[in-house]
């Protein structure tokens, strides 16, 4: 029986400091990142698996390793902001390595975790995720996507959805915030051919446990989008991470899939969807765009944006079911 | 000083001899880039590699900046990791380079020095090393391919040493040493392997039953204090360094050292350089003697940390020093002369002192060159601070 909530409250009620990321952090009250790093460790460590952690520079790095206090009580690595994954590479290696040479058992079950924000997976660290996925390194890169640069005070990155307000491409008076749309970071990923790549988010936990676990089991790189509102710079309560995290999912604005070796399989499926409006209305950063009168029609155009990419979705996953590319 | 037995010799390049060197180290994980001119390393390497004649696992990354990222990781983790690079190369490395030794990370890096872009360039000079010469890393300069292998054995030692734990570059002139042909003689594979040892392993991030965080976010509070820890580290190299080398003396006979004085008992006129070039200059020295001149050499083989008290005590009182630097500091005095200029400042007699740049971009030069730089300081020519250049158009 997979790993599920009920499982995981009861494994580490009494013993949270086993999780890996322990209280006394400083992120912000209502951050996701450490939900999303803790359901992460719990499945590895419910499985038997010793996790070691390499993080980009971001909040979540920031924040939990002020020297001289570390909130992590599992092995952590930080080296600089764009080459976790290839920080990752070299300590995934060396415990090969170091089994090959006899000076670390053989049974020995490490589970090799990345944490990253999307500053450092969509745009500075790109190239390192890519070449650590090509090169086939059974890491677990787990993206906590804020959709912007949050830890340096809400800038644009290549997640930042069109139209949020940021402070390097905020709504102005003739341009209306960002006009890009975000990067698909799950179709670049899986374009690597050999990799695990999923999305995920802390409103569907055991979706979210099926995911690292499936990524336990897979004997290559695997990459976990987690879906991570930034109360802060998103303009929500502390107390909305969960629900907004819910209301991506229920609009299609954030579709809970996999893509496992080419084979495209959406494991939520609502069976009725909300309208796109009702994820960007509670945020304030959507708040100058909604403000604009020429609002309706940017938010149609987006709607449909999402619908399109839905379709597309269940065609892909029509198409490629069982047609494993290895 | 050594000889080289030529009936134990082979001929090959530098490239070669520093693969042989990793080869004989062993080392857990290498993580390599092409570039020119460092490429046969690797290549000599990831055939070592493929034959399974080391156990070695190679990361072939898609970058020096990966290189050295993945190196500090599996450094960080517990295992003996090594990389090589040129020019852009170390440039594009840069950031994670002060990383390394920052975080006290014994890795050995080979550099086979070329031109830093722009414009392009793929030849010999030094301003690739020069950029990095404030890291943190201890850098050594080979004069032969002998000594890059010789360099990179010991560069191992003392990386590891406890008192030290930093990274080492051993910096080889690109092309000129790296794919020049020379006699190596190569020491039997086990006295390597003896000679360094078991690595010398600290605080491993894959103990996971001592769980440490490596890498943390270090304010006002305590960076400073761990700056000045560093500090402390590379003056300990200079305690460390000789032990290393007389222990190395030991395997193989040759004896390395802070600087190498060439003819200098009785020497006025005193040329300082770096790397092959001073192959060079001790010939032009013999020409020059022949014909009664009073000259001398003082190669560095250590340049990060400056070994000042040595440059003091063979440079005090001659009447000129020539100090050759491989690169420009654009708005500055060249890097080298800079350095043995301040070392000069308390000396009892301060010699002369001229300052020349040569060799930018691969340019040759040839003992004429030399000799002329020699022939200014003779004739009370040398004008302090004025920088003159060597193999020039003007």
């Amino acid at each position: 029986m997979p790993v599920n909530l009920f499982d995981l409250a009861k494994t580490f009620e009494t013993r949270a400091e086993d999780v890996g990321l322990v209280q006394g952090h400083r992120l912000c009250p209502g951050c996701a990142a450490p939900i999303v790093v803790k359901f992460s460790l719990m499945v590895a460590r419910k499985l038997g698996y010793e996790p070691v952690v390499a993080l980009a520079t971001g909040c979540l790095e920031v924040s939990t390793t002020i020297y001289p206090y570390t909130a992590w009580t599992v092995p952590y690595i930080h080296n600089a902001f764009e080459n976790s994954a290839a920080t990752m590479s070299g300590v995934e290696t060396a415990a090969k390595a170091l089994k090959k040479f006899g000076k670390i058992p053989q049974d020995k079950k490490y589970a090799f975790f990345v944490f990253a924000g999307d500053g450092g997976t969509y745009d500075i660290g790109l190239q390192s995720l890519s070449g650590m996925i090509e090169r086939g390194h059974k890491v677990i890169y787990v993206l906590y996507d804020n959709e912007g640069y949050m830890n340096t005070g809400n800038q644009r990155s290549g997640s930042t959805p069109t139209g949020s307000n940021t402070t390097t491409a905020p709504v102005g008076k003739v341009i209306p915030g960002k006009v890009q749309l975000k990067k698909n970071i799950v179709e670049i990923v899986a374009g690597h051919e050999y990799v695990y790549a999923a999305t995920a988010s802390i409103s569907d936990p055991n979706d979210f446990f099926a995911k690292i676990e499936k990524a336990l089991n897979f004997d290559g790189p695997s990459f976990i989008a987690a879906f991570s509102p930034c109360v802060r710079f998103w303009r929500v309560p502390d107390s909305a991470a969960n629900s907004i995290s819910k209301l991506a999912v229920e609009t299609k604005y954030w579709p809970l899939y996999e893509v496992d070796r080419g084979v495209y399989k959406v494991t939520r499926k609502p069976r009725q969807f909300k309208p796109l409006i009702e994820f960007l209305k509670p945020q304030g950063r959507f708040k100058p765009l909604l403000s604009r009168p020429d609002a309706e029609e940017i938010i149609n155009e987006l709607q449909e944006y999402v619908d399109r990419r839905w379709e597309r979705l269940l065609i892909l996953e029509e198409a490629t079911k069982g047609k494993y590319i290895r | 000083m050594y000889n080289i037995d030529l009936k134990k010799a082979k001929a090959m390049t530098g490239a070669e001899a520093v693969a042989n060197a990793m080869r004989q180290i062993e080392p857990h994980v290498v993580a390599a880039y092409p570039i020119t001119p460092q490429t046969p390393i690797v290549e000599y390497f990831a055939k070592f590699v493929a034959d399974g004649v080391v156990r070695t696992e190679m990361i072939p990354v898609e970058s020096e900046h990966s290189a050295m990222s993945a190196v500090v990781g599996a450094a960080a983790a517990g295992a003996r990791a090594m990389t090589a690079t040129s020019a852009n190369g170390l440039a594009l490395m840069h950031e994670v380079v002060y990383i390394a030794a920052s975080s006290r990370l014994p890795i050995v890096m080979p550099v086979v020095n070329r031109a830093l872009s722009g414009p392009i360039n793929i030849h010999c000079d030094h301003s690739d090393a020069m950029a990095e010469r404030d890291s943190g890393w201890v850098q050594f300069f080979a004069e032969s391919n002998q000594e890059a292998y010789d360099l990179t054995i010991l560069a191992l030692k003392l990386a590891e040493n406890e008192n030290v734990r930093l990274p080492v570059m051993v910096n080889l002139d690109g092309f000129i040493l790296s794919h020049g042909v020379e006699p190596v003689e190569l020491l039997p594979d086990e006295v390597v392997k003896e000679f360094v040892g078991e690595p010398n392993v600290m605080y491993p991030l894959l103990d996971t039953e001592k769980p440490v965080t490596y890498g943390p976010l270090d304010l006002y509070d305590y960076y400073f204090e761990h700056k000045r820890q560093q500090v402390e580290a590379m003056e300990n190299v200079k305690k460390v360094f000789p032990k290393v080398a007389e222990e190395f003396q030991k395997i193989s006979g040759r004896k390395y050292d802070f600087v190498e004085p060439y003819k200098l008992e009785d020497a006025e006129y005193v040329m300082v350089a770096l790397g092959s070039t001073n192959s060079t200059i001790k010939y032009v020295v013999d020409w020059m003697r022949e014909e009664g001149f009073k000259v001398g050499a003082l190669k560095i083989w250590m340049f990060r940390p400056f070994p000042k008290f040595q440059v003091q005590q063979y440079l005090n009182g001659r009447k000129g020093v020539i100090v050759l630097d491989r690169s420009a500091s654009f708005g500055a005095e060249a890097p080298l002369y800079e350095a043995v200029k301040s070392a000069l400042y308390n000396v009892t007699i301060r010699p002369q002192m001229g300052s020349y740049v040569y060799g930018l971009g691969g340019r040759d030069i040839l003992p004429e060159h030399i000799r002329s730089a020699f022939e200014d300081a003779i004739s009370g020519n040398l004008i302090v601070d004025e920088q003159r250049y060597l193999g020039l158009r003007e």
